[in-house]
């Protein structure tokens, strides 16, 4: 018998769990078709920044600026163009085509400024069709004066007042670098959160050693970064009742079997799919349906949480990851 | 159908709304024109020069926004390499039977002339739109005249003459529908800058309009003399003396007709539209006795003043000629009141050596031939308005004075003080026509502070949201970098005729702090004129900060003065510089036109249609702006006494040479005007290097050296594009009377041990455009954000560095010959002889400028091509090419715009010719002023900077000789030794080594100068072709050249550029003798140097292609040469050399760019030309850019398989037989 791959994630029945996160891939019509194609259960689109777009409307208004009305020869350097597609239109269309185009639910992907422009772009995120709206709450708190508790207090507020705005599901998309996350991750939920996506991949900066300038850089996950999302996940699954999604480090089959044991109703891809195509999602879903079959299982409904945290004899696995063990068996092996 | 009333204004300024059909809307001439060339034409060919430009971009950019003609289709528009490709574009195009139009001025005309006497003689119907503008005489100039249009008169075109936006716009029609009906073309022109570029209130015409003068039936007959193979037909047969003549005269009744048939186009319009034009118009007191004959805008101040002298019971008058080609002579004469007894005809243009001017002749012609049996009236022709020259009523007045005189004067000038010839008028300069109900105000800013954008949006919304008219009028200094812009509006309920300068202003608004004590503010104020300042001091504060003549002029005017810190409510709203959304509202408070409400209203209406494509942020800040900026205005209660304890500085330090300060110190101040004709050079030849004594502090940030990072590298200086940073090498006691604290350094160099080195900026001339900061390696160990130079406030550190620049110009020169030239430092270490140029904030030209006149200033001539070199290298005021301590220095000229190469050949033809005749003078004299100097002279090497100083040595030597030798007893004929020496004298100089460097930009060497530049090539000639290839027409506002890159944004090519740059490298190294280098300092400033020493040694022609960073390319400018280094990086810009060999097996050419390590897109998308694209058309840039990519690769491969090509040279050039001067001597008499 055939595995059901089948999953629900933010209450939405998805074909499958393996479903393309947030990437250049996402942001492209073709290239999600092709997902759509070889098998995602859902599909990312990359984030609405709400500070490239002030950032692109100040750089096209400062190209038409300069140099206008300087000289009897010249009103300014440039044609007017039709439409600089400044602003979200360009996102909000990418969006809508999607809906249209594609099988499976768009989830759009959101990170604003201030309260009301989360408000306010969430609202033309619905309204363009999105299944589900996955807050990235990309924050990095450098202010020596702003606490643990503000930052997560303000995440709240936030995540109360989108969720309560809008109509369609939402995801809270976190970084790893929170003190107590079990317990933010309660009150995330109690804020109205439909899921919790582990974790966020900032882009970290890296320095120049010619120039001595600081410079972004990114840098594709690695299976190993898997580790991470799946203690989280298979901790956070016992005590939460939303949707969860493992994100960072998901490449081939074993891993999303792996954070689905753990608890994840769906395996977010990136990497891998940067690295090897669209048509690696038909592969990696092959691997794991012939191992559901190989191991007896019905559905992904039926192996979700299977090995959670709930789920396992020895939680304390989770929680310590017998660091001594791992040491020494490292060392022993060089 | 769209027709031609749908479209809004465009830019900043943009109309609130689409004007519904027959509104009325705000655009300016060259809008009112092409509106109606577009919506009429099925070819549209073109090709930028100001100020006609703009009709060429509207109609690319509206090909590209899809807009249809008025027939539904979408026509074709292309740009051509020269105004004569766009006449001949026109005129194939016609011949088959297209509607064809194109936009021209100036010398632009001038290359069409060849096929308007085709196109007239075939009796194509056409119409060229001109925006008439100054021929270049002795001086280029953009501004308006008739000097064009007038040498276009002999080509049997129609010629139509707009007075007005609103004539423009329906002459426009006139043209197209008369041209088609009479098979006549037409030239319909309007006043260059004073119409073409007014913005006015006008009504627009719209497609029924069209198509009610514009009759199907003659584009069919047009159509169907179209060459076709099935009915085929012969054109442009050669005929011979048996026939030419009478063919000749066969189109005669075509001519004929044609004034009848505008006549009937005019009588249409007027039935459709209300607005009544004749070919000649009268207007004025149907008993006159005196009149003028105008036309053109001069007619609006002409008018006026006819109406105001005639409601004071004077017998004046005025004939507008509308049509003067078929000149309507009966018309003319029939237009005059039988009562005149004196005409004065106005003419704006000179024809030196004519009897008179072309109208006043023509005047003349048509009363003595039509007059019958009435008296004549005197008839006396003048002058006026040449180059845009204010023309005003107080000037009309003083024509219609002089026609009382018992002999009027003929031949006269008006608007100048002509102290040579005495031609001038005697001008009232208190006389003025009070307009009854309109309110003029004057707004000061710069050109980058949104000042020009806010009154042209402030003219629309007065026009738009209010029942009155309104004009707004720019007037723009020189300078490309902290230009200033005087905007002039005025609005009234009667239609504004008034086509000078507003005088008398009810407003005056100065939106920059530092203009009160540069420019006479307010000596346009009326009496009681609300003065509204932008100040960073508050209303209780601001009073004592103004110099005294500003606080003079208040109270004797008694304004009611204003402030608000625009500055800061700009910043608040997240807008730095820009300060019009700020200003606009103040203005629209004090000046009461609107409703408070209203008027806020329609602003932000018009800030939304300005900003709204750019996004939505942008629209935001602004409108921030504007609800912010009524609560920071305040109103200033000053005393009753000057107060001030400054006065304003000079406009030139008192050292100053005379001629500056008798005349280039007029001009800066603006009143240039008033200089007298003796004040000016004759011949147009100005002295050099005043820029130096300009100082125009626009500097914001300055860069501060210091020595303890310096690493002595000379970036800074070779990249500084003002010659603002310098770099002096010197004997440690050239400081021993320099203050303390006087900053310097040890010399790191082998050549020259125990020297100093002192960095120093000129801080009253640097604009702080941050490219010498940029590229500046060194940085701190401790702090990484601390260089050698750092950009800090220039209000801190103006007055130091002032007194150190002082310090640093005395320190004297370093001996040429100590130092070898070929690296960076040695160059840098040399004195720039082109310094303080106007030329944008970090411009991408300029440094390659000075470098050639480090290594070269000395000796060498410049032929500059029009274009931003020439305009930044000779706008006056101030001259920035300039001469070391012993008035050596660049000998530049500009010739024109297509024909620089041939100019610069021509330099060298001379200098070579010179050089022989010195010569053979010489051999001849030998034995009288000495053998072995004479060898020595004719034998010297001169390759190196010690062999030239030698050589300078032995011609001053020589000269002493032939000095002596010329003051002997008179010559008794021909061939004495004295008398050759005479002779030798004068061409003594060509003797020491003389360079030739033509310099122009890619306009000039891609496409109008190519055929030119290709044979200056081919000649074998000793030039040094220096190409700042800026891959666009910079100076007319960034339009596509073929140098421009496949996928760039650029006006012509709204779209993306779909075709590849043209590789003008490859085409010099095809001749083999030619050397080439492709360079871009910002990537490899070494191999820059390298090349410009190597093509200035070759001795035959050498080709320099530098990539210039411009502001066209939509790029932070302080970042610049990093742009350089990714393009060369990219592969987009190798870097090469190809010297030619002389030897077997040499390799010619050195790929001296390494292996391509990032993709041109990487390149690319940190520009604005290209990334625009990207976000307006992503899929067509997407496309686009993989074809430049391949580009790119193909160039790479094609370029490393160069470098192995082995290539020979035949007989390298200068040698005999080769295509320069032969030495073979032969005794004959020079």
């Amino acid at each position: 018998m055939t595995p059901d791959l089948g999953t629900t994630y933010l209450g939405l029945a998805l074909r499958s769990p393996v479903v393309a996160s947030p990437s250049p891939m996402t942001g492209d019509l073709d290239t999600l078709r092709r997902l759509d194609a070889a098998g995602v259960g859902a599909v990312v689109l990359p984030s609405l920044f709400e500070e490239q777009l002030v950032h692109d409307q100040l750089a096209i208004d400062e190209m038409l600026e300069t140099g206008a009305g300087t000289s009897p020869e010249a009103g300014g350097y440039f044609p007017e163009l039709d439409d600089y597609n400044t602003g979200s239109d360009r996102y909000l269309r990418l969006l809508e085509s999607a809906c249209t185009a594609l099988e499976v639910p768009v989830v759009a992907s959101l990170n604003a400024v201030t309260a009301g422009s989360w408000v306010h772009y969430a609202h033309l995120l619905q309204n363009a069709g999105a299944s589900a709206l996955e807050l990235n709450l990309y924050y990095l708190s450098a202010d020596p004066d702003r606490t643990a508790a503000d930052v997560e207090s303000a995440y709240l507020d936030l995540i109360a007042l989108v969720a309560s705005a809008v109509d369609i599901p939402v995801a809270v998309k976190l970084g790893p670098y929170v003190t107590a996350l079990a317990n933010l991750a309660g009150r995330i939920e109690a804020a109205g959160a439909g899921g919790l996506v582990l974790f966020n991949r900032f882009y970290q900066p890296d320095l120049d050693l010619e120039d001595l300038d600081v410079r972004p850089r990114m840098v594709l996950s690695t299976p190993d970064d898997l580790r991470l999302p799946l203690r989280w996940i298979a901790i956070l699954r016992p005590q939460l009742r939303c949707s969860l999604a493992a994100t960072s480090g998901v490449h081939g089959p074993e891993d999303v079997l792996r954070v689905l044991l753990a608890g994840a109703d769906v395996a977010m891809m990136a990497s891998a799919l940067l690295r090897r195509g669209p048509s690696h999602v038909a592969e990696v879903l092959t691997g794991v349906e012939r191992w559901m079959a190989d191991h007896e299982y019905e559905s992904v409904e039926q192996l979700k949480g299977s090995v959670s945290h709930a789920a396992v004899a020895d939680p304390t696995a989770y929680e310590r990851s017998l660091y001594l063990q791992t040491i020494l068996s490292y060392t022993g092996r060089s | 159908m769209p027709g031609v009333q749908v479209e809004e204004g465009r830019g900043a300024g943009a109309a609130p709304d689409h004007p519904p059909v027959g509104a009325m809307v705000c655009v300016d001439g060259n809008e009112a024109a092409a509106r109606v060339a577009y919506a009429l034409s099925e070819v549209i060919a073109i090709y930028p020069i100001t100020p006609a430009s703009t009709m060429g971009e509207l109609a690319d950019e509206w090909r590209s926004h899809g807009r249809l003609n008025t027939w539904g289709a979408l026509p074709q528009v292309i740009e051509m390499q020269s105004e004569a490709g766009a006449a001949g574009a026109l005129h194939g195009a016609g011949m088959r039977g297209a509607l064809v139009t194109t936009f021209t001025a100036s010398q632009g005309l001038l290359l069409m002339l060849p096929n308007m006497f085709k196109v007239a003689g075939e009796l194509t119907p056409a119409v060229i739109h001109v925006a008439a503008r100054s021929v270049a005489t002795h001086a280029l100039s953009i501004f308006g005249d008739h000097s064009d249009v007038m040498a276009a008169r002999t080509t049997g075109w129609a010629m139509l003459a707009a007075s007005s936006v609103q004539e423009a716009h329906d002459f426009a029609l006139v043209a197209h529908a008369a041209s088609l009906e009479s098979r006549v073309p037409f030239l319909h022109f309007f006043d260059g800058f004073r119409t073409s570029h007014e913005v006015d209130k006008i009504a627009l015409l719209d497609d029924a309009d069209l198509h009610a003068l514009v009759e199907d039936r003659w584009i069919e007959a047009h159509r169907g003399r179209g060459l076709d193979p099935d009915r085929p037909t012969l054109r442009g047969s050669a005929q011979n003396p048996d026939v030419f003549f009478q063919a000749r005269e066969a189109a005669n009744p075509w001519h004929d007709a044609v004034p009848g048939i505008v006549q009937g186009a005019m009588d249409r319009l007027a039935a459709r539209c209300g607005r009544r034009y004749s070919l000649v118009e009268y207007h004025g007191a149907p008993d006159a006795e005196r009149v003028v004959v105008a036309m053109g805008s001069g007619l609006g101040a002409v008018e006026e003043t006819v109406e105001a002298l005639t409601a004071a019971g004077e017998r004046v008058g005025l004939v507008k000629v509308r049509l003067f080609r078929p000149f309507p002579a009966e018309e003319l004469v029939r237009a005059l009141p039988s009562t005149v007894r004196r005409v004065a005809v106005l003419d704006r243009t000179k024809e030196p050596g004519a009897v008179g001017e072309p109208l006043y002749t023509d005047v003349v012609t048509a009363i003595a031939e039509q007059g019958g049996d009435r008296t004549a009236p005197r008839v006396v022709g003048g002058r006026y308005g040449l180059s845009s020259k204010e023309f005003t009523p107080a000037m009309v007045k003083a024509v219609l004075d002089q026609l009382e005189a018992p002999s009027p004067r003929n031949h006269f000038t008006v608007g100048i003080v002509d102290d040579v010839s005495h031609t001038s008028l005697p001008v009232d300069p208190l006389f003025r026509v009070e307009s009854p109900g309109a309110v003029g105000a004057v707004f000061f800013g710069l050109g980058s502070d949104g000042t020009v954008g806010s009154t042209k949006s402030t003219v629309k919304i007065i026009g738009q949201e209010t029942e009155l008219y309104a004009q707004g009028y720019f007037v723009y200094d020189s300078k490309k970098s902290g230009s200033v812009t005087v905007s002039h509006l005025r609005f009234g309920p009667r239609p504004i005729r008034s086509t000078y300068l507003v005088d008398g202003a009810d407003f005056v608004a100065c939106h920059q702090w530092g203009l009160l004590d540069r420019l006479e503010v307010l000596d346009r104020a009326r009496p009681g004129a609300t003065f509204l300042l932008n100040s960073p001091y508050p209303p209780d504060e601001v009073w004592n900060r103004l110099p005294v003549e500003v606080q003079e002029e208040v109270l004797a005017r008694e304004l009611d003065v204003w402030v608000i810190d625009g500055a800061r409510v700009a910043r608040d709203a997240g807008l730095a510089g820009r300060i019009n959304s700020v200003m606009q509202p103040c203005f629209f408070a004090l000046s009461g036109v609107l409703p408070r409400e209203q008027a806020i209203g329609a602003i932000k209406h018009a800030v939304e249609a300005t900003y709204r494509r750019r996004g939505e942020t942008v629209v935001q800040r602004n409108l921030a702006a504007v609800d912010a900026a009524l609560a920071h205005l305040h109103r200033v209660h000053y005393p009753r006494k000057v107060t001030a304890g400054r006065h304003r500085r000079p406009v030139v330090p008192d050292d100053a040479p005379d001629f500056v300060q008798r005349v280039t110190a007029a001009m800066l101040a603006g009143r240039g005007d008033l200089l007298p004709v003796s004040a000016l050079p004759v011949g147009g030849s100005f002295p050099v290097g005043t820029a130096r004594y300009e100082r125009r502090q626009i500097a914001t940030e300055l860069p501060i050296w210091d020595p303890d990072l310096c690493i002595d590298c000379g970036k800074c200086t070779i990249v500084c594009p003002h010659a603002a940073i310098r770099m002096k090498v010197y004997e440690p006691s050239a400081l021993d009377t320099a203050p303390e604290g006087f900053p310097s350094k040890d010399f790191r160099s082998r050549d020259l041990p125990g020297h100093r080195l002192t960095i120093q900026v000129a801080p009253d001339d640097c604009t702080g455009c941050g490219v010498c900061v940029d590229v500046c390696p060194a940085r701190s160990k401790e702090l990484v954000k601390h260089k050698a130079l750092d950009l800090l406030p220039a209000e801190e550190h103006r007055d130091g560095e002032r007194d150190r620049w002082g310090v640093f110009l005395g320190i004297p020169e370093l001996d040429r010959a100590l130092l070898p030239h070929d690296s960076v430092k040695g160059s840098q270490v040399l004195e720039p002889l082109f310094e303080f140029s106007g030329a944008c904030a970090g411009c991408g030209e300029t440094p390659y400028l000075k470098l050639i006149t480090q290594l070269f200033g000395d000796r060498m001539l410049v032929a500059n091509a029009t274009g931003c070199s020439s305009i930044f290298g000779g706008n006056l005021p101030t001259t920035p090419w300039s001469a070391n301590a012993d008035g050596r220095g660049p000998a530049w000229a500009n010739s024109l715009f297509e024909d620089n190469a041939e100019f610069g050949l021509g330099m060298r033809l001379a200098l070579d010719q010179q050089q022989d005749t010195a010569r053979r003078l010489l051999t001849r004299l030998a034995p009288t002023v000495g053998d072995d100097l004479v060898a020595a002279i004719v034998d010297a090497d001169q390759s190196s900077e010690a062999a030239i100083v030698a050589q300078r040595a032995r011609v001053g030597e020589l000269t002493a000789r032939l000095d002596a030798l010329a003051g002997m007893a008179a010559p008794s004929g021909g061939g004495e030794p004295s008398d050759l020496a005479r002779r030798l004298l004068g061409l003594v100089e060509s003797l020491i080594r003389r360079t030739v460097w033509i310099v122009g930009g890619d306009g000039w060497a891609y496409d109008i100068g190519s055929g030119g530049l290709d044979h200056a090539l081919a000649s074998g000639r000793d030039l040094n072709i220096l190409v700042l290839d800026t891959e666009v027409y910079s100076n007319t506002g960034g339009q596509a050249s073929k140098s421009t890159p496949r996928g760039a944004v650029a006006k012509f090519a709204t779209a993306g550029k779909s075709t590849a740059k043209k590789d003008l490298g490859m085409i010099a190294m095809s001749y083999g003798d030619v050397y080439v280098a492709q360079v871009a300092v910002g990537a490899n400033d070494v191999q820059t140097v390298k090349a410009l020493l190597e093509a200035e040694a070759w001795p035959g022609p050498s080709l320099v292609i530098a990539y210039s960073t411009c502001i066209a390319h939509g790029i932070d400018m302080a970042t610049s040469m990093s742009h350089q280094k990714d393009a060369a990086k990219s592969g987009y810009w190798p870097l090469y050399r190809f010297h030619p060999g002389i030897e077997e097996h040499e390799h010619p050419f050195r790929l001296d760019s390494h292996e391509p390590t990032i993709p041109v897109r990487d390149f690319a998308m940190a520009e604005g030309r290209f990334s625009a694209l990207v976000r307006s058309e992503p899929q067509r840039a997407a496309h686009l850019f993989a074809l430049a990519q391949s580009d790119a690769d193909e160039r790479w491969r094609l370029y490393r398989q160069l470098a192995g090509v082995e290539r020979t040279l035949a007989e390298p050039p200068g040698s005999a037989g080769s295509g320069t001067l032969t030495t073979k001597d032969d005794d004959g008499d020079a």
